[in-house]
């Protein structure tokens, strides 16, 4: 059914339509409203057996997801940014234990400086804990990768984190099909769990695993996300097939037919870039975007067969690995590894900085006359940063910076110096 | 694609208007994307919401920066930040006063701007005789159906009704009606002026 609704509102409907039977919920902005709208359902019974437990962090939200997946039930939760770091611990023992455990993350920068604002950085942090990864373009995609996601963890008793950007698409009004419970009851079969902890046929889940094994119980994490490779665009196909529309899959490719510069990025960014690509194509410019939906695993060979005819390829990121660069991009240059495609890295939208389509099409222009750098910062305020730098030089007890640069933009909007006052 | 922008302040339903007016588009079958600007809204703080209308899917996920219409909640924000950024002089303005351009200090601002496109309405005063509190935010996108020709009334009212349930949402669309036959009535008079 077609509703104009907020998309958590719609990744809420589309979690309780997937059966949870146990969700574990504790408040962070800009996830909150997620899990609001699913303990309202569960206080209605519109949600049939399922729990809906207030835990006291989120180091216990995902602990306890881990104890009811692991006794055979279908465990939810979600979170963002600080709240997946407090959890970090139990974000590895889900993986490393192979609970199909699904969690969204509302994306978040991560602090300090504090910010509730929309980036990539949460998610990123736990890229390599073992989990998969999915981020979507728009709350369509949003819902409809719930639904798939809990068919993915199951099939190969992984948990899955679907990645939709904070405030961005968690807060926006949109058209959103939901759709029925008997659809999603065709796609979405009954928990079968690989493990459970019953009474009546006791088994342990979490020995210690010494020298001997732990490599090769690690490896078999790897392994899962190999298989994931195969099943993540079979899922998707047959979404299609059930749900008349496209979600999910490995990667996406948009007018790269022809396309000199192929542009690549995640999340709710890609729409944004299309519209930029749109206009760019109707002034004879060959550019195409591809959106990477599957981050983790990451789709080397899909993406290689994507870019590799382009004469050159621009990762739009929203997150940074200090001290090195992109983080996106690094997957990406894997991928193209001994293809002669430069790769140009954009730092772009941290902390919730708007990526507008006048600073992406300048962005893509400049690569298109191989003007970038290998590592750019879109609308960074590099006069603000410069002042700041050279503040530091003049005073050893230059004081924090966040706070100095506050004060600078203020003394720059009023027109009036820093030390007048 | 059609792109409004509102500002108010924190408590005012700044965001729940652009979410409205994205649910009355919506219930006229075109496609609508509303959110807030993401501040950390706190009661009387400046709040911006946006609103894109159009007929076919919207993609484009940056803030509106080149608004065609602009629903301004509280006049005291005119001083305050810069309202009127991004919005070319053939662009709607639809302000929250009881006063005129001319009293507001914005007859020069204006003198540019299609007459017939920009309009005060005395929404907190609607809000208050029909609702008893002063949440000009229904009132408002009444006079914008009015000013824009973007909705019909009929979809605007609805999507009120849909948003407060019960006599509050009729008290509401009420205020909304009586600002969207003051403004249309404002404009015919502008017309005939003209």
């Amino acid at each position: 059914m077609l509703k104009q609704i907020e998309g958590s509102r719609a990744i809420a409907e589309a979690v309780a339509l997937c059966r949870p039977e146990v969700i574990c919920a504790y408040p962070i902005t800009p996830q909150t409203h997620i899990v609001e709208a699913l303990g309202e359902m569960v206080k209605k019974e519109e949600i049939e057996h399922c729990e809906f437990i207030n835990v006291e962090s989120e180091f216990a939200a995902l602990s306890v997801a881990i104890g009811s997946s692991a006794a055979g039930a279908r465990s939810y939760t979600a979170t963002a940014s600080q709240g997946i770091l407090f959890m970090a611990e139990a974000v590895y023992n889900a993986a490393g234990l192979g609970l199909p455990i699904v969690m969204t993350i509302g994306n978040r920068a991560i602090g300090a400086p504090i910010n509730i604002w929309n980036d990539h950085s949460d998610s990123m942090s736990m890229r390599d804990a073992g989990w998969i990864q999915l981020f979507a373009e728009t709350n369509q995609e949003a819902a409809d990768l719930h639904i798939q996601a809990f068919r993915l963890a199951e099939e190969l008793s992984c948990p899955v984190m679907v990645c939709v950007d904070g405030f961005i698409l968690t807060h926006a009004y949109d058209r959103v099909d939901i759709p029925t419970q008997q659809q999603v009851d065709a796609y979405l079969p009954r928990f079968e769990p690989v493990q459970i902890l019953d009474v009546d046929e006791p088994v342990s889940i979490g020995a210690m695993v010494g020298p001997d094994a732990f490599f090769e119980v690690r490896y078999l994490q790897h392994h899962k996300q190999l298989m994931a490779l195969d099943l993540i665009p079979r899922l998707a196909d047959e979404f299609r097939q059930k749900f008349g529309r496209d979600a999910g899959g490995l990667i996406r490719s948009y007018r790269c037919d022809d396309a000199e510069t192929i542009v690549v990025a995640l999340g709710s960014l890609v729409g944004t870039i299309k519209d930029a690509v749109d206009g760019m194509r109707e002034a004879g410019h060959r550019i195409g975007v591809v959106s990477i939906c599957s981050f983790r695993p990451f789709p080397l060979a899909a993406v290689r067969a994507a870019l590799v005819r382009a004469k050159r390829v621009v990762v739009v990121e929203k997150c940074f690995a200090v001290g090195i660069g992109g983080i996106v991009s690094d997957g990406v240059r894997k991928a193209l590894a001994g293809s002669q495609v430069p790769t140009y890295t954009a730092i772009a939208g941290l902390g919730g900085r708007p990526v507008t389509q006048k600073s992406l099409v300048g962005l893509f222009e400049s690569a298109q006359g191989d003007a970038l750098e290998q590592l750019n910062f879109l609308d960074l305020k590099r006069d603000v940063v410069e002042r700041e730098i050279a503040r530091g030089r003049k005073q050893r007890r230059a004081g924090p910076s966040a706070e100095a640069i506050l004060r600078d933009l203020r003394a720059l909007r009023s027109g009036i110096p820093l030390g007048a006052a | 694609m059609f792109q409004v922008r509102i500002h108010g302040r924190g408590g005012q339903g700044v965001v729940s208007a652009a979410e409205m007016l994205s649910i009355a588009a919506f219930d006229e079958g075109r496609f609508a994307q509303a959110f807030p600007s993401f501040g950390s809204e706190r009661m009387g703080a400046p709040v911006t919401a946006f609103c894109r209308i159009d007929d076919r899917e919207i993609r484009t996920r940056e803030p509106v920066n080149e608004p065609d219409a602009l629903i301004v909640q509280d006049p005291t924000l005119l001083h305050q930040i810069d309202l009127f950024s991004g919005l070319s002089p053939a662009g709607y303005i639809l302000i929250n006063s009881t006063r005129s351009f001319d009293e507001l200090g914005l007859g020069d601002f204006l003198r540019g701007f299609n007459h017939r496109n920009v309009c005060t309405v005395p929404a907190t005063e609607l809000a208050l005789k029909y609702v008893g509190r002063p949440l000009p935010n229904a009132a408002l996108l009444g006079g914008f159906a009015a000013i824009s020709g973007q909705l019909h009334f009929e979809s605007v009212a609805r999507a009120i009704e849909g948003k407060f349930s019960g006599k509050v949402g009729q008290a509401n669309a009420a205020a909304a009606r009586e600002a969207y036959e003051a403004v249309l009535a404002a404009r015919t008079a502008e017309t005939a002026h003209a």
